[in-house]
């Protein structure tokens, strides 16, 4: 943790973020195996994913201990680029729809 | 001859400018390869998402024995790899090589005991007859789409204990420091976080139902 202060000392500051991790992973297969239809369900993996991935970048990677301007020139510009592919969606729904053309 | 060769010469050190958000270029750096990387797999995914989408016969062959118990194996692994790799960046930045040394070994057995678990996988769906562009369940892009996603998965996950090896060893002989460990721990800790998006996406959604 090179030049992040106030970083916690040890493993035992990272057991909560481990353990909600693993709880959170293991919510994915209790949804897999639930009745949700494949809309919800795929809307509820996502949400627990995102969720995972958040604390894994605050706390694993230190995010939530470097400076403000540091988070807010990286995580909200990837944010975008991603959201910018989900252009991609009409284009397989009519593939789908329109077959077999 | 650079800017700060040429100061040198001249007999006077050069001037550095501050380090952009308090922080080294070496961890700035892997922060924007981490950045870019997550585009990939995040085209990847949408890529795979595409296809399932625009394919009506998309394959659901995976059943709770052998492939998501197996996978439920691996998350845990790769989710306790992360937490070593940290007790190896804490024992680094207190100047531990020994502690360090134990962890970044537990980290790398850890790595390598997913990435066995992960071709053992492969091997079971090649056994079944998934090939890149034939199956015999449906949409024969199923192949490509699983051994691409998880393959590019892998090669992270081999590429990872590689580093760690080779960081660690430098580390010991005093020609790495705490910062490189860290480095490689934020790609560690990337890797698993991939994992988080590919074990629900390409795995749980197609979970094969009596």
């Amino acid at each position: 943790m090179e030049n992040v202060p106030n970083a916690p000392r040890g493993i035992t500051p990272y057991l909560p973020v481990y353990i909600g991790l693993l709880v959170l992973s293991g919510a994915q297969i209790f949804i897999a195996y639930s009745h949700l239809d494949r809309n919800r369900m795929l809307a509820a993996f996502l949400g627990v994913a995102l969720l995972s991935a958040a604390l894994a970048i605050m706390y694993f990677m230190h995010m939530a201990q470097e400076r403000r301007s540091f988070f807010w020139s990286l995580i909200p510009a990837t944010i975008f680029v991603l959201l910018m592919m989900n252009m991609i969606w009409s284009d397989s729904f009519r593939l789908l729809h329109m077959k077999p053309f | 001859m650079s800017e700060s060769d040429h100061s040198m010469a001249l007999g006077h050190s050069a001037t550095m400018e501050p380090s952009p958000y308090a922080i080294p270029s070496r961890k700035l750096a892997m922060w924007l390869f981490i950045l870019s990387d997550s585009c990939t797999f995040g085209a990847l995914l949408f890529a795979y998402g595409y296809l399932r989408t625009g394919s009506p016969d998309w394959p659901t062959p995976f059943k709770f024995f052998p492939s998501i118990f197996n996978v439920i194996i691996m998350t845990f692994v790769l989710i306790t790899s992360s937490l070593t790799m940290l007790g190896a960046v804490d024992a680094s930045k207190a100047g531990d090589k020994s502690k360090t040394a134990r962890w970044m070994g537990i980290t790398i057995a850890l790595g390598t005991l997913f990435a066995i678990l992960h071709i053992r996988e492969w091997i079971g769906m090649i056994h079944e007859g998934v090939r890149l562009f034939q199956n015999p369940w449906g949409s024969p892009l199923f192949g490509a789409s699983f051994f691409g996603i998880t393959g590019l998965h892998l090669l992270h996950v081999i590429s990872g204990v590689i580093a760690m090896a080779v960081v660690a060893r430098g580390y010991l002989r005093g020609s790495l420091n705490a910062g490189h460990v860290e480095s490689t721990a934020l790609y560690w800790h990337f890797v698993d976080l991939v994992w988080m998006f590919v074990v629900p996406l390409v795995y749980l959604m197609s979970i094969a139902r009596s």
